[in-house]
């Protein structure tokens, strides 16, 4: 499951049931007046504009720089304004949860999809996909191995289900020998996965 | 005494989730229902989206907390570690004491 992320369609495929419907839902709107279909293309725009890339910049500035890590955890919305980041209203809160040597975080969503979209954009496929959402919260760690992750047995799996008003943003450790590594170079190595706590970020 | 009126547990608090089904946008899982959880933080104050989703203004606001589970408490197959752990976000009008 976790290698087909990057599907292809290279069939037609018909919309689904779901597809249809948000389809109708927005048509309705728009038929209404209460946003034009410019309104949501603009919108489609904007959260596509963010990207894992930016989440990565800011694990490795976190990674350089402990006080703003600090910030960044205890508030996340002042630490990510002070680099150019805006989370929160109308976009749900933001918490950031930080990876130890004694705790793995992982993020799903079960109720729908739910994901941290100011920082990471768009999520996954496979983040979306029921299969994942089910099985992680029954069997993380068989997921985790799915996905070459081996957390160890003293180390607590800790699965956030973000169910609300929260979006959690997970904080990877820093990988041992990187200590000559400046920033970009750090940032190249946290992938998308690693922000949602199914992979960890390794040295290359 | 609780220190605050916005919120009527405290962070260590033992609660227990409601076992009930109503119908409607419900943000609490099926599968945390009925299961003994405790208080890990108060996130704040948040409109009631059982409410938002009919249209309404989502009145009266709800208390949200982080809630942790055991693993082993919310499945009795659980096959990992015993200090595995999941965390949801609840609404306060979900959750009782656990006595």
């Amino acid at each position: 499951m976790p290698h087909d992320h990057e599907k292809t369609y290279d069939e037609i495929r018909l919309p689904d049931e779901m597809e249809l419907l948000e389809r109708a839902i927005r048509e309705l709107l728009i038929e209404k007046g209460i946003f034009s279909a410019d309104d949501f293309s603009r919108q489609m725009q904007e959260s596509e504009k963010i990207s894992p890339a930016d989440g990565a910049k800011i694990v490795a500035r976190a990674w350089v720089d402990k006080n703003f890590k600090i910030n960044l955890i205890q508030n996340p919305k002042s630490a990510l304004a002070s680099i150019g980041y805006k989370v929160g209203a109308p976009e749900p809160n933001l918490a950031v949860v930080e990876q130890t040597k004694k705790i793995h975080y992982i993020v799903v969503c079960t109720l729908c999809s739910c994901y941290p979209r100011s920082l990471l954009g768009p999520p996954p496929e496979w983040y979306k996909s029921l299969e994942y959402r089910s099985r992680v919260v029954i069997n993380p760690r068989e997921v985790l191995e799915e996905f070459g992750t081996k957390v160890d047995n003293n180390v607590e799996i800790k699965v956030l289900d973000s169910t609300a008003d929260l979006r959690y943003f997970v904080l990877p450790q820093r990988p041992e020998g990187t200590e000559n590594y400046n920033e970009a170079e750090l940032a190249a190595l946290v992938s998308r996965d690693s922000m949602v706590g199914v992979t960890v970020p390794q040295k290359p | 005494m609780r220190e605050n009126k916005i919120f009527k547990f405290n962070v260590g608090d033992e609660v227990l989730v409601l076992d009930h089904d109503p119908p409607g946008h419900i943000r609490t899982p099926s599968y945390l229902r009925g299961k003994k959880g405790i208080i890990e933080f108060k996130h704040g104050i948040f409109r009631d989206p059982e409410k938002l989703a009919l249209g309404k203004p989502g009145l009266p606001k709800r208390a949200l907390y982080l809630v942790k589970f055991k693993q082993k408490d919310v499945w009795d197959s659980y096959n990992g570690p015993e200090n595995d752990t999941i965390a949801a976000d609840i609404y306060e009008h979900w959750l009782k004491l656990y006595n």
